[in-house]
């Protein structure tokens, strides 16, 4: 096992003559559920787009587990469990077959998917579900869904891009308890939000990034801290000049 | 997956058997029959003179041929009128005087010039191959049957023709030279489902969410063609139960069958070769149906049952349908063997073109069709 989960050292990513993501430095500890906070258009996606291998990047690097991105991208897919923004499933086939199709695809054996997908759909309250359609599902239970596709082949990293958006209050909060508890179980969390409640309530530290550049690093706690706010939405108006809603 | 999105099912199962049952029975009265005969009119000018008695045992000779339908007319006018809509293949007119030159045969058989001569009237059907060739011959035979009796027929000579072997000439239908083509143009649409169905899984951003999994885009796309395969299997077991079901009996044995399979999995690789490519010049999946109709139909016409002609048989032979079509007809129709050489020719035309376009597809559409 490597000495940090990931590593990202002077990170840049150029699209044409626009700057996504500049210079970025982050290290991010085994087990720590690291929430990367910004408003749309911040760099976050680009960052763990990158972190997935769907990116390549310009400048500088990032390794994940060991295995750097650019170089040894199969050696990262074989650790990553990826939740992308915008949920991507087969409508025809029901939920299960869904999240069986990525085990498949992440080689889990049959009798151990089977059990582990059981226990998973209990957790996040879809066994009603979990049978149907994926075509008839709510946007709230889609996203559960996604988020249990990323997660069967129990990887070691869970990158979690927005997993909770659209969700109904009772969903999240399923969805955060399942997170909570993946922690517990010592996986690696990064988690990319735009509510700061979540990820007041959840990270142990976040990063928040604004046109591509790193702005602020810390615990939440730390960071209500030193910029003396009440929440993490105080500490982001206090550093861009924005509230984070008006931004998104 | 495909077999719960209706339209994908009606493409490549339904319409595949529908076409089969339709063309099969349209076509497959068309071209063939039981035994031939010929609808031959007859008047009779000689039947109420003294000598009725040999124009009537010519017309009976006539009758009782196997080959002959004969139909009395009560004059002229109205039996070549018959000959004309294409009602007869032939027209036969007994003239007056009939049995007087027969008898006067019989009163002077050495002395030419003593006998009354008359002459039959035989008309036949200028559009018709068959009757213009067999019916003079078979009315000459009555002839002399009737002139010369049973036994004239069996009289001895030096040299005979030996006892005629038989051969069963088997009567195709026009649907006998389609069917091979069904096979080819079942799976010619998966094409179209190929392309249509990556172009959905790209642009819902199925395909790039597969990418970050450790599965390659070459192990997921050829998990598709293998899929397309079995799809193809299943086309060719409807077709052909489907073509058994509507009285089709292709001319080979139950290798020949097997060899179909395999002929019709190399053909699905063309077909999930070409969807990959249409895929890949496709920006979503409404362009990707036209797209893929660029490919669809030039094998279609030029590769399947169509009448082609001239020019077109030459370009015809650059369609991988085509070398299907062939190797399936010359199994089915000419009933050669499995270890016929033109059909090894045909199978390894279209295995090297399907590999072909599945590496190009599978190249082209990792590359740009993760956009």
């Amino acid at each position: 096992m490597s000495e940090s989960a990931i590593k990202i050292t002077n990170l840049t990513k150029r699209f044409d003559d626009i700057t996504a993501l500049d210079n970025l430095n982050l290290e991010i500890a085994w087990g720590e559920l690291f929430g990367i906070l910004g408003p749309n258009g911040a760099g976050k996606s680009t960052t763990v787009n990158i972190l997935n291998t769907l990116l390549e990047p310009t400048e500088g690097s990032a390794t994940v587990d060991g295995h750097d991105v650019g170089f040894d991208p199969e050696g990262v897919r074989e650790v990553i469990g990826v939740c992308p923004q915008e949920p991507a499933f087969y409508p025809h086939l029901t939920g299960r077959e869904n999240i069986i199709l990525m085990g498949d695809m992440h080689l889990v054996p049959k009798d151990v998917l089977k059990e582990r997908l059981n226990t998973m759909v209990e957790k996040i309250e879809m066994e009603d579900h979990i049978d149907r359609r994926a075509k008839k599902y709510s946007g709230g239970m889609i996203r559960r869904v996604s988020m249990l596709m990323a997660l069967i082949s129990d990887p070691k990293i869970a990158l979690l891009d927005e997993p909770t958006v659209a969700m109904d209050p009772k969903s999240r909060r399923a969805v955060w308890d399942f997170i909570r508890e993946l922690k517990e179980r010592g996986k690696t969390v990064i988690l990319t939000t735009h509510y700061m409640e979540e990820a007041q309530e959840l990270c142990d530290r976040v990063a928040i990034i604004d046109e591509g550049s790193l702005i602020e690093i810390g615990s939440p706690k730390e960071l209500m801290q030193k910029h003396q706010a009440k929440n993490l939405e105080e500490v982001f108006l206090k550093l861009t000049g924005k509230k984070l809603r008006e931004a998104i | 997956m495909m077999t719960r999105e209706p339209a994908v099912l009606f493409m490549l199962i339904i319409f595949p058997l529908a076409m089969t049952f339709v063309f099969g029975l349209a076509f497959g009265g068309i071209g063939g029959g039981g035994t031939t005969s010929f609808d031959v009119g007859l008047l009779n000018q000689d039947v109420t003179s003294p000598q009725a008695e040999w124009s009537q045992a010519f017309a009976n000779n006539l009758t009782s041929s196997e080959v002959f339908v004969i139909h009395h007319f009560d004059d002229n006018v109205t039996g070549q009128d018959a000959l004309l809509q294409g009602n007869l293949d032939a027209f036969i007119v007994i003239p007056e005087g009939f049995g007087v030159s027969i008898e006067s045969y019989y009163g002077s058989p050495f002395d030419p010039s003593a006998w009354d001569n008359s002459t039959i009237g035989l008309y036949v059907d200028s559009g018709s191959m068959m009757a213009v060739s067999a019916v003079p011959p078979l009315v000459q035979e009555a002839l002399l049957k009737s002139i010369f009796g049973e036994d004239a027929m069996a009289m001895g000579l030096p040299v005979d023709i030996g006892s005629p072997a038989l051969v069963e000439s088997s009567t195709l239908t026009q649907w006998d030279f389609m069917a091979p083509g069904i096979f080819a143009f079942a799976a010619i649409f998966m094409t179209m489902i190929v392309a249509q169905s990556m172009t959905v899984e790209r642009d819902e951003g199925l395909l790039r969410r597969l990418r970050t999994t450790p599965a390659s885009s070459a192990d997921y796309m050829l998990g598709h063609t293998f899929s397309y395969m079995i799809i193809a299997v299943v086309q060719v077991t409807l077709v052909l139960a489907a073509s058994y079901m509507i009285g089709y009996r292709p001319q080979t044995g139950i290798a020949g069958i097997g060899f179909t399979f395999v002929i019709s999995l190399a053909f699905s690789l063309v077909s999930v070769g070409f969807g990959l490519i249409s895929a890949t010049l496709s920006k979503s999946a409404e362009t990707s149906t036209g797209i893929s109709f660029a490919f669809i139909m030039p094998q279609l016409f030029f590769g399947t049952f169509m009448p082609l002609g001239g020019g077109m048989e030459v370009f015809a032979n650059f369609m991988p349908s085509k070398h299907i079509t062939n190797a399936i007809a010359t199994l089915f129709l000419r009933g050669a063997p499995i270890t016929a050489t033109v059909i090894w020719v045909e199978l390894a035309i279209v295995s090297l073109v399907g590999v072909l376009l599945i590496a190009v597809g599978i190249i082209l559409f990792g590359r740009q069709g993760t956009r």
